[in-house]
Order: structure tokens, then sequence, then C-alpha cells
């Protein structure tokens, strides 16, 4: 693959480069005496090597099979269109002041409908000119920090957020958002909940689950509830802010700690779990959903621990689980081991002997559970019963996400293996509750 | 109105049509949801708002940012079977329906258009709420057809397969509530070439598409599933977008009433530019005139201000008596400035002076009225009470409105009316908002597999007009009627297992069918099953050919019921050979004059009277026989004497 060419190779690649064609050329192609005529397009990677891609002038994008008879000409050079944006708002100067943090995902873009691409608004006037009615609410302070997918998010890069939020809370901002892929923004939140300590003002991560470039995205109502939040909300705590439900309604802030991706596609895939969500958004009013939660306080000094050690493991246990797992991490130098267990929080039989081992080689292994909903308990069975008796951690209503940025965070901040258990159990963020409530059941 | 007879090669008239036919395919176009509708309360129920895409351009559809801006909210409405989260844009789509695909091939294949080798599904933007996501998925699977219509070879440009909309059930305020049952329902699009050049050659090539179309047998029937627009232009008008046709019939009607249309805003023109109206005249000077209407008789104006709202007003120089001059039947320019002001501002109605005094405005209202807004005789003044951003936005299109129509015809998108007359919809949208729907990959089209649908290509109209007339002994018009009718496949079926001459079959599937319709009976309540049980029933000899009007009109009426039922509930069981001679006597009885008078001429009366009684019950042969029998009898008795 060329970059000119993105997505041709092959054939269709050689064809096309004879032609001396680029991207955004006219292009008449002439095939079995049947002429097609249109616009260049770029082709998927995926797709194969023998068709060219053309937009024709009804806009319809087809592909044509590129034969050793088929005869393609440039007919017109390609205009690329010039970018006229659109007047900024005006700025009203005694607004809060928010910043924005992209690292990836797309929460506002621009469709180049010429050649079907989609290019994300990452700066400030972008941002307002994509979204308006962001210069309602807030000073905006744009700040592009990663361009990655959330699956490629790693503890490499939480340091480096948690940085950059630090930095624009010390240079005065009323909030931060963090705008972020979705897939893994309930680690991310859970290990900013951990890095930054005694917050002054909100810090908000944002995403969307329908692509900003359709006109029903949810991307600008998420982006703007959470600007919202991050100018004017009472608390000062690491949220996370999505849709309440499928309808544009209300934007529902959820605890870093406490929140998790519950569905794969749709708007309110994000719940919180053992744990009723902290704030709503609805026609612009912000609501707190409980009295216990850290206010907004200016003078407040942030406290920033932002390292993580990565030789945190998370296991899911699963019937015929191999237990030389275990052994491979404690033989790859890991600090700690995070156990999804079964239930109350069990594990077959078969796996005691390597956990064992490992807490005598002084790996924290602690427990929580893959029902996700609820609490463990490992008094309750013998299997449970074992599990403690040869050292293993239970950790309450922890959600396992949540668990295994804690212990990453904790051997980011002490080498000492008792002193890290204490951590562990030490409620820093919200992440343990002491009573589970009806309430926070799963729904 | 004058009857105008129109020469239209002569005024440039132009149309093209685009039609849209919902497949019969066993589920929707991206996912597996049953391509129904259904008639319950909603199970489901969400709220959205569709925000405007910028384009790398930086610009946005102002029509669709208007409406984002206003605040314009859409309730959706759901059912479980018929929409899952593909419909409500809460999960990518699966893949294209393959047999949608297929059937749009076949089509292609009908009518010599070349398949494309690879099919890319768009996204084309619809932000009026009809689509969840903000666009409509299309596809275009086949270019440059031909059909033919009267030996006139007309191009048919495009053949693509695209997803049906969400239904509109109605707008209260800022909120529009749409269905979505029909989101997602595959359709085939079919465009001809702007070459038709009247309203007649309009409605033949519309009837010539359907034809090919059901001779596919994979199309949906009844009201609503094929759906007509029309472009139109005629010289020095504007090209005009005619929205949603639902039925062949009414296609050279709304051809001749838009081209009415714009003869009309040309001669409105005309009008304006003698008595020197300019542009610039027109002003966007909207004034507060609520203190006139203090003491007002009007109803909705004292209304609106009991709800705080203000009367307020425009001048439109040069429009006096020109806002009552009518474009279509019934549609005046005052209805057009309604309509639009209505889109624009989202008001109820507006007032103008050209139909004032009236509604409870006093004419000494209008006269301070115009006095107030230094309105001459020549000038009209509109006026509206509601708030004063809905009434600023409803009379500032009414301005631009009127100083369109002082250049002539605005290009715009109109709607269909049931009566062939049409209402403004929306400004044309801008060039073509399309691009590609990366969720759902291309898909492509051997020659393997072109070879194989070539080779089972379904019966063309013409031959099965052909065969028709061979095979059951249909006359040519009754056959052409079949082959334009739904039921093509439903007669075979009833022409086949009963011995019910086809004849009859046909007539009771096309013109009776027709007749019922007009008679305003929802024919399509009737199922298949439902008819062929009737013809085997009237094989059986259990009720009569001539019962046929009564059964269908009663099954229209209930849902669900038996032939059988049908017939006992009407009464129109044949009757048992010993109470037709009962009959049969009764009525010789009280006319024995008639043999005398008349003698074996008195027949034909006797007739009349007998089928009066029995019509339904006892099939005409058997009635003659059994008359002619007794008639017989009785002269022999009469001339023994």
């Amino acid at each position: 693959m060329i970059e000119e060419f993105p997505g041709y190779k092959g054939t269709a690649l050689q064809a096309l480069k004879k032609a001396g064609a680029e991207i955004g050329d006219i292009i008449r192609i002439v095939k079995n005496g049947i002429t097609y005529e249109g616009l260049l397009i770029p082709r998927s990677e995926y797709g194969d090597d023998k068709h060219i891609v053309i937009k024709l002038k009804s806009g319809y994008n087809v592909g044509i099979r590129i034969t050793s008879t088929t005869s393609i000409e440039k007919v017109g050079a390609g205009v690329k269109p010039a970018f006229v944006p659109p007047p900024l708002p005006k700025q009203k100067p005694d607004l809060p002041k928010v910043a924005i943090i992209s690292t990836g995902g797309t929460i506002a873009s621009r469709v180049d409908y010429r050649t079907g691409g989609v290019r994300p608004a990452l700066s400030a006037s972008d941002l307002y000119s994509v979204v308006p009615e962001l210069s309602e609410i807030a000073i905006i302070d744009a700040e592009i920090l990663f361009s990655i997918f959330s699956e490629d998010m790693t503890p490499k890069h939480w340091p480096e957020i948690a940085k950059a939020v630090a930095k624009h809370i010390e240079n005065g901002a009323s909030g931060v958002v963090v705008a972020h892929g979705t897939d893994t923004m309930a680690y991310t939140s859970a290990a900013l909940s951990f890095a930054l300590q005694s917050l002054p003002v909100p810090v908000i991560l944002v995403g969307s689950q329908r692509s900003a470039d359709r006109p029903s995205s949810d991307a600008a109502t998420n982006l703007t509830g959470a600007v919202a939040a991050a100018a004017r909300a009472p608390f000062a705590e690491v949220v996370l802010a999505m849709h309440g439900t499928i309808s544009d309604k209300s934007i529902v802030f959820h605890r870093g700690t406490k929140v998790r991706k519950c569905h794969t596609s749709r708007r309110d895939a994000f719940k919180s779990v053992n744990a009723k969500p902290l704030a709503e958004m609805e026609n612009e009013k912000i609501t707190m959903l409980t009295e216990d939660y850290r206010r907004r306080n200016h003078a407040r000094k942030l406290i920033l621990k932002p390292n993580f050690e990565d030789k945190v493991a998370l296991v899911k246990f699963h019937p015929g689980l191999n237990p030389k797992i275990i052994e491979w991490y404690v033989h790859e130098g890991y600090k700690g081991i995070i156990i999804e267990g079964s239930g109350l929080g069990h594990v077959g039989k078969y796996c005691l002997p390597p956990i064992r081992e490992a807490i005598e080689s002084n790996v924290v292994v602690a427990m929580t559970s893959q029902c996700i909903w609820g609490r463990v308990n490992m008094k309750v069975y013998d299997s449970g019963r074992d599990l403690l008796e040869i050292g293993v951690i239970p950790l309450e209503d922890m959600l396992p996400e949540t668990a295994l940025a804690k212990l990453m965070w904790i051997f980011g901040q002490t080498k000492n293996v008792e002193e890290a258990k204490k951590l562990l159990l030490t409620n820093i963020a919200y992440e343990i509750s002491p009573r589970t409530t009806a309430e926070s059941g799963a729904e | 109105m004058i009857i105008m007879s129109i020469d239209y090669s002569r005024i440039g008239l132009k149309a093209g049509l685009e039609i849209h036919q919902q497949l019969n395919t066993a589920a929707k176009l991206f996912c597996s949801c049953k391509p129904e509708l259904f008639k319950e309360q909603p199970e489901i129920t969400f709220l959205r708002r569709l925000r405007p895409t910028q384009s790398e351009l930086g610009q946005i559809d102002p029509a669709a940012f208007f409406e984002f801006r206003k605040g314009v909210k859409i309730l959706y409405e759901a059912s479980g079977e018929t929409a899952c989260l593909v419909e409500m844009d809460e999960e990518p789509p699966h893949d294209l329906n393959r047999e949608a695909v297929e059937i749009a091939l076949t089509v292609a294949l009908m009518i010599d258009a070349k398949p494309l080798d690879e099919i890319h599904v768009m996204r084309k933007t619809v932000i009026d709420g009809s689509n969840t996501t903000g666009f409509q998925r299309t596809c275009v699977v086949a270019l440059n057809g031909e059909i033919d219509v009267e030996g006139k070879r007309i191009p048919i440009q495009h053949i693509g397969v695209e997803e049906d909309a969400a239904r509109k059930m109605g707008e209260e305020g800022t909120i529009i509530k749409y269905r979505i049952d029909r989101l997602g329902i595959p359709l085939i699009e079919i465009a001809t070439a702007p070459v038709i050049y009247s309203p007649q050659e309009a409605e033949k090539a519309a009837l010539a598409i359907g034809r090919i179309l059901r001779a596919t047998r994979r199309v949906k029937r009844g009201l609503g599933t094929i759906r007509q627009d029309i472009n139109i232009s005629i010289r020095d008008g504007a090209l005009t977008e005619i929205k949603g046709v639902q039925e062949l019939e009414l296609v050279s009607k709304v051809v001749e009433y838009e081209v009415q249309r714009q003869l009309s805003l040309l001669k409105i023109r005309d009008a304006l530019n003698k008595i020197g109206a300019q542009k610039e005249d027109v002003k966007d000077e909207i004034v507060d005139v609520t203190s006139i209407f203090s003491q007002t008789g009007c109803r909705v104006i004292k209304e609106a201000m009991k709800q705080n709202k203000r009367v307020w007003a425009v001048k439109l120089s040069k429009f006096s008596g020109l806002l009552k001059t009518e474009l279509m039947p019934g549609v005046r320019l005052g209805k057009e400035l309604a309509d639009i002001a209505h889109f624009w501002g989202r008001v109820g109605g507006i007032f103008h002076t050209d139909e004032l005094p009236a509604y409870g405005i006093s004419a000494e209202e209008i006269d301070q009225l115009k006095r107030f807004m230094k309105a001459e005789h020549q000038d009209a003044v509109v006026f509206v009470a509601d708030t004063e951003e809905n009434a600023t936005d409803a009379l500032k299109a009414v301005t631009q409105r009127a100083r369109e129509a002082i250049e002539g015809v605005p290009e715009e998108t109109r709607a269909a009316n049931p009566d062939g007359t049409t209402r403004y919809m929306r400004p044309r949208p801008g060039a073509a908002r399309m691009y590609p729907e990366t969720d759902v990959p291309p898909i492509q089209i051997t020659e393997e597999y072109l070879s194989g649908l070539r080779a089972r290509l379904p019966e063309m109209p013409e031959e099965k007009m052909k065969r028709l007339m061979k095979q059951y002994g249909l006359n040519a018009k009754l056959a052409k009627q079949v082959i334009d009718s739904e039921y093509a496949d439903l007669f075979e079926a009833a022409a086949k297992e009963t011995k019910v001459s086809p004849t009859v079959i046909a007539a009771a599937l096309t013109e009776t069918m027709k007749a019922l319709r007009r008679e305003g009976f929802e024919t399509e309540m009737i199922t298949d099953e439902q008819i062929r049980e009737m013809f085997r029933l009237i094989d059986s000899g259990e009720t009569a050919k001539e019962a046929i009007p009564n059964i269908l009109s009663w099954l229209a009426q209930h849902e669900r019921a038996t032939v059988k039922e049908a017939v006992k509930n009407l009464g129109l069981a044949m009757i048992s050979l010993e109470e037709l001679e009962t009959i049969i006597n009764n009525v010789i009885e009280e006319n024995k004059s008639l043999i005398q008078k008349k003698g074996s001429g008195a027949f034909g009366t006797f007739m009349g009277l007998i089928m009066e009684k029995v019509r339904g019950k006892a099939e005409a042969h058997m009635v003659s026989e059994v008359l002619k029998r007794k008639l017989k009898k009785l002269l022999s008795k009469c001339n023994a004497k």
C-alpha cells in the first residue's frame, strides 16, 4: 500500500499509476463498452486488489473490477476543497475556563463528502465550530495529548494523562475534560481516580458510542454535558460522563472507580456498578444523586501521584483454567495478580498450588468477582476459606478493572508488599463501599 | 379555475421519475427484523436530536441547521418485533441483505441495465428525523437500463437498493413523532432520465416500471408500498422535486398540477413586473400590531393573546390581490405562504389582507392595520399571532418567498397530497451529501452469479400477458388489467384450483377490487387465502359469482373472518332448488297478468323480477332453466284451454 493511494495495491494500483491518476482526480474507466466516470476514491485496506472505487456524479461510490481490457484515463485533476471554517462564536470572557484533553477517539468531527474521509475536530476553534454551544458554557483550552484508539491505551499512557490534567488545574482551569475512546475508558477513569488525589475541581472523562460524523451521534451531547460539569458541577472527583438512557435526554456522571462498560454499542453502555451514579444532568441542570462526595474547592491543593507499575495482571477464572498461567506471571516477575473469581470469589481447587506459590514468592494476590454486581465473600464455602488461608485478599465490592488499576498504581507508589496489601484495602477514591443497597444492584 | 389546454412540448416540460418500491424480503435491509408495520401502541419510545454534521467545506445544510436550532426533537416509537437496536441506531448495521440485492439485480437484468462489479453502501444525509441515524443507507446496484413505453425508449439511469424511512406519526410543538417499524424495509429505487415530456407519458412510464417490478413477484403490495418521486421543470420555471406520490394513477395529475402551478407563478411574476414590483421593496420590517386587535372578534387571535402571544405583521409591497391567485385547484399563493410560514416558524397559520375581512376580523381592523403598516392599496399585509421568535421566523420566510415570486419560480421540494396537488415541504437540499457507510463492507457481484440470475429471469410482462390470454382465454383488456393489478399470481392460483371462469376471476380481482377501493373499502385487508376460499366456494356451488362484490366488501370490513362467515352473514348462501321453485311460483302467481299479456315474451321481465330476489343466492342459469320450464308448462296449459 502506498500513501498516495490509500487502500490500493496489486493490479488496481498498477492501473492507477499507469493512468497517472491520484485520489480526488476525475477518471474515466471504459470496460466492455461501458463508460464510468467519477472521482477516484480511497479504497478500504481490507478490499481486494482488483477493484477501483469511484464516486459518480450522483454521489454514489461504485467499485469497478479491473481486467486486461479495462482502460483508465485521467480526465480532470482533483480540486481539493478549501476548508472555510464558519465564523467562530463570540467568546464570553466571564465564563469559566475548561481544558479539553484529547487522547484519541473522535468526540467531534467533520466529513469530507468528496472522498468520504472523516476528520476529527481537535483544536479549540475546531470544537467551537462543530459544537458552537460550547462557547456558551466555557472558555475552552484544547490540547491533543495522544491520537490512539482506546484499546491501544496502556498503563504507560496513564501518567501522561494525569500530568496533563494536573497542569491544566494548576493553570486555573475550573475543570478538565478528557476525551477518550470508550473501550478502555473505565480503566483510565479508575487509574486517574488514584493518580489525582485531593482534587479541587472535577475531571470528566467523556466518549461517544456512535461516531461523531453522524447526525445522531451522542458525541456532542456528551461533550457539552462534560464541559458543563467541568465548568460548574459542585463535585471535585474523577467521573465518566455518558448518556443515561438511549434517549438524548440525560447525561450521567459515574464515579471513576465504580463504572463499567456494560454494552458493546448502546449509548447508555456505561453503568455505575455497586453504586449509584454521582450526578445527573438534564435540561442543563446538574443534580447530585448522593450527599457523600468531595466538594469543589478551588483553594484545595491537588496531590499528583502519577506512577503506575505495569507488572500486575488480571486473571479471569473459568472452568478448566490452566494453572500454569499463574506460574508464568510469577516467573515473569509480576508483582500482583487480581483474580476475577467465580461467584463469591472462588477458583477451582486445581488452581490453589500455584496461587500459594505466588503468594510465597511475595506476589500480591487479590480476589474480585466476575459476577460484576455484588461483593466477594470467601467465608461461605470451603474453596473461599482455602483461598483466604493461603493469603488471597478479598476485595469487597471493588470492580476487577478498578482493582487492576489500583494495584498497578499502588506498586507505582511503593515496593513494600505489606504496605501494598494495606493500601489495597484502604478506601482511596470510593472504590470500596462498606454497604451495598438494593438500589445499587444489577439492573 | 380556467381549464387550460396546455401544449406541453411548447412550454418545455421535462420530467423524470424516481420509483421506490418495497421488496418482499424475509428480513429488513440491515438486520433480521420483520419488515412489517404495527398498529398497536408502541412498546418502546425514545427521544433524540439530530445535529447537522459539518462538511469538510465548513458547510451545513441550512434547513437542517435551522430545525436543529429550533430545538426540534424526535420521539421514536417502536415495537419489539419490528425493530431492534439497529433501527434504534444503538448497534451498527449487519451485512447488506443479499435477497434484496438479488431482487434489484433481477430487475436490472430485466431492463438490460449493467450491474456494478462492487456495490458500496452510502450514507445519504437526511436530517428530518425519518432516519434515526440522520442518514439513509443507500447503494446503486446497476446503471443504464431502458424501458419501452409505447415504442419510446426511456433510459433508466439508476437502479438502487435503500432502506425505507420511519413513518411520521404527527407533530406536537417542537416534537416530531416517527414510528421506526418501516425504517429499514428494503426498497428498490429506479430512476428514469428526465426525458418525459407529458403527464400521460409520465404515467405510462410509471406503469411500465410497476409492471416490471411486479413481474419479479417479489415486491410488497398495497397502499404505501410504492412511492413515486417526480422531478418536474418547465422552461423559465424551476426544478421541483415532488415526493411521495402513492398511486400510479396520480402521476399524470401531479405533473399537470405542477405545470399549472409553475405557469401561474410565472403569470404572477409578469403581473408583479408590470406594476414595477422590486425585490428591495419587500422588506423584513416586522411590526408588533397587537394593539389594533385588542378588541378583536377573531377567536384565533384572542386565544393567542390569552397565551401572551402577540400579533406581528409585515407588508408585502405591490402584492395586493395576488395572494388569492390560484396556483392549483384549492391552492392559492396565500396558502403557499402559510405552508412556508409553518415550516420555518412552526406557526399554525397566517392571515393576509387578500382574504379579509373574515375569521371575525373586521373591515375596520383591516383599515387600521393598513394605515399602521403604511400599506397603499397595491400592497398586501401578512400577519400572524405567535411568539416573537416564531412570528419573526415565519414572516421572514414569507417575505423571502414574496421576493422569490418577483423573480419567478423557486426550486423546492414538495410533498404530494392524495388528490394530486402538492404542498411546500422544504427547500431543495444542496449538493448530495453522501459518504461511505464504513460499517457495511462492499459486496462483489461475480459474472457467474449474474449468469445464474439471467438463467432464471421472471417472465416479462408482455410475455405474461400473451400467455394469460392464451392459457386462460382472457381478452386483452382483462389480461392487461391483471398484469397491472397486484393479483396476477392470485389470479393464476384461483384459476388453476377451481373451475370458475378465469374471466370471472380476473374481473373480480381487477374491476371489482378497483370499484370497491373507489367506494372507500380497504381491500388490502382481504388476504389471498380469503380470495381463494371465495372462489372455491363458488366452484362448489355454496355461493354464487354474483355475490363476489358483497363478499369482498364484507371481508374488507371484517379482519380475519372466513368467507363462509361472510356468506352466512350476508345471507348469500345458495338456496335449494325447492326454495327457488317456491320463489319462482310466487313471482309468477303475483304477476299472472303478464303471461296473459305477453305470452312467452314475459320471460325477460320475470327473470328480472326473480333475480332481484335471489341474486347471489342462485345461479342465473338455474333460475332461467326453472323459469323456462314453468312458463312452458303454464303456456301449454293456457293453449290447451
